[in-house]
């Protein structure tokens, strides 16, 4: 299938999933609010540009801020995510680019160890860059590092669930691409 | 010249990092109760038709329990029906008027109009309702929502055509006027963001007297609800020495995480008293302090 057109569906079963089960099921705590979606960035593949990773980061963010309506709260975090990701996946992956054969990443194209890592930052940075936006609003520090951790923590669980659950087939890159 | 060009060119990802992050914090902070029509007016028009038809699922889980709620409403309406009361006196007969205004002067303040939730959380610290009936309907701004069991559930913000926001009592900006049943007092009960079982109820003075259970309502000197709807009951009491006001736990009386059917009321004389209120404020500022 063409990236695009799996990426498109990607995005809409994500966003069904975090609107319509993870926001709407009955948390296991008041801190807690499972995030999944955001796993539509992770997994964008590295042939997209800084920029676009940009608008795309955005765009994704916006889009669930007008179901939950919170314009701007997960629209900054995702951009931010969107700006780390390459970074990132720089630091953790081999320079050599003749082993970097994969579209996107995953645990197979870039080992289990750095992958983790890779989602675990990103996940800290996303969580932790909205709680505290929403702290400046209101309410009381500790509370909100508390459910970063929390928050972390259940994201992650759910990331690496997802990720054995369903194993992405992952193709070579090659030229006829 | 050429080297600021070069400039922006070689950071052109950094810069544009910087303004999609200013345009959501932008939207973020630039956004409240009251000035958010812009953002969320077209937005909650698409959302709203997605979420109706997710609700055409969803509604069947609680659909016994929602069944149940009607059917103890509608029992406690028959109960105060006319025809249930018997004067001893066979020539008298009582006539039931259904015109705005009767003969003893009474009118209607309030009108009634049903709705259907179609999107609704409790997990975040600022929880919205979307119910499925908008301007289109003669929906408005302020107008207040309770639930089919008669318990209130917010106060309406936003409308589009067809759809409008409802800030639940489930929001940290929340603010009800209410009053305890028993005696009579007023407060402000608010919600603190914590846990969607309870909310706070502040400004009762120490000398009520109170007991855990106790009912609170709606106060008649709302502008946006009528009086007599429940709030919730009293669940835990605690006083607090420096203002000499107590702080209570209310257990709110609306389930939020069943809502399906919902009434919108109206105030009919909603904008005359907001009008009143404000030209009082403003005579008042004007008018120098002087002995009467």
């Amino acid at each position: 299938m063409n990236d695009f057109v799996k990426n498109i569906i990607r995005f809409i079963v994500l966003m069904a999933i975090q609107v319509y089960v993870l926001n709407k099921i009955d948390h296991l705590h008041r801190f807690i609010t499972p995030y999944l979606y955001y796993i539509f960035i992770l997994w964008l593949p590295f042939s997209v540009s800084r920029q676009w990773l940009l608008v795309i980061g955005f765009l994704t963010g916006l889009v669930l801020d007008y179901f939950t309506m919170t314009p701007g709260l997960h629209a900054a975090a995702c951009t931010l995510i969107a700006y780390v990701r390459p970074f990132v996946i720089g630091i953790l992956t081999p320079r050599d680019s003749s082993e970097f054969n994969y579209r996107e990443p995953s645990p197979r194209a870039m080992q289990w160890t750095p992958y983790a890592v890779y989602v675990f930052i990103i996940t800290l940075l996303h969580h932790g860059y909205m709680v505290l936006l929403e702290w400046l609003d209101f309410g009381s520090l500790l509370d909100f590092l508390i459910k970063v951790v929390a928050t972390t923590a259940i994201s992650l669980l759910l990331i690496f669930t997802a990720e054995m659950l369903f194993p992405r087939k992952l193709k070579f890159r090659t030229n006829t691409a | 010249m050429k080297n600021i060009f070069l400039f922006l060119r070689r950071y052109r990802t950094f810069f544009t990092f910087l303004i999609l992050q200013a345009v959501a914090l932008w939207f973020l902070f630039s956004y409240n109760r009251f000035h958010r029509a812009k953002f969320l007016g077209v937005a909650s028009e698409m959302t709203g038709r997605i979420n109706t038809q997710y609700n055409k699922v969803e509604d069947y889980f609680s659909l016994k329990e929602e069944n149940r709620r009607v059917h103890r409403l509608n029992d406690s309406l028959l109960s105060m029906l006319r025809g249930n009361f018997y004067s001893h006196d066979t020539t008298q007969r009582l006539l039931h008027d259904s015109l705005p205004f009767d003969t003893l002067g009474n009118y209607r303040r309030y009108y009634y109009r049903p709705a259907t939730v179609v999107y609704n959380t409790v997990n975040s610290q600022k929880n919205f309702i979307q119910i499925n009936r908008g301007s289109a309907q003669g929906i408005k701004d302020n107008m207040a929502v309770i639930s089919s069991d008669g318990a209130v559930v917010g106060i309406v913000v936003n409308v589009s055509p067809n759809f409008s926001q409802v800030m639940s009592l489930l929001h940290v900006q929340n603010s009800v006027s209410a009053s305890l049943k028993r005696s009579g007092d007023f407060g402000t009960a608010e919600w603190e963001g914590k846990d969607p079982r309870y909310l706070i109820l502040k400004k009762i003075p120490k000398t009520v007297e109170l007991k855990k259970g106790d009912t609170v309502l709606t106060s008649p000197v709302s502008f946006n609800y009528p009086p007599g709807y429940i709030l919730g009951t009293v669940a835990d009491m605690s006083l607090d020495n420096t203002t000499g006001m107590y702080r209570l736990k209310i257990k709110t009386a609306a389930n939020f995480h069943n809502l399906q059917q919902v009434h919108v009321i109206e105030n009919a004389d909603y904008t005359e008293q907001i009008k009143l209120n404000q030209d009082t404020q403003k005579k008042m500022d004007a008018t120098p302090k002087n002995p009467r």
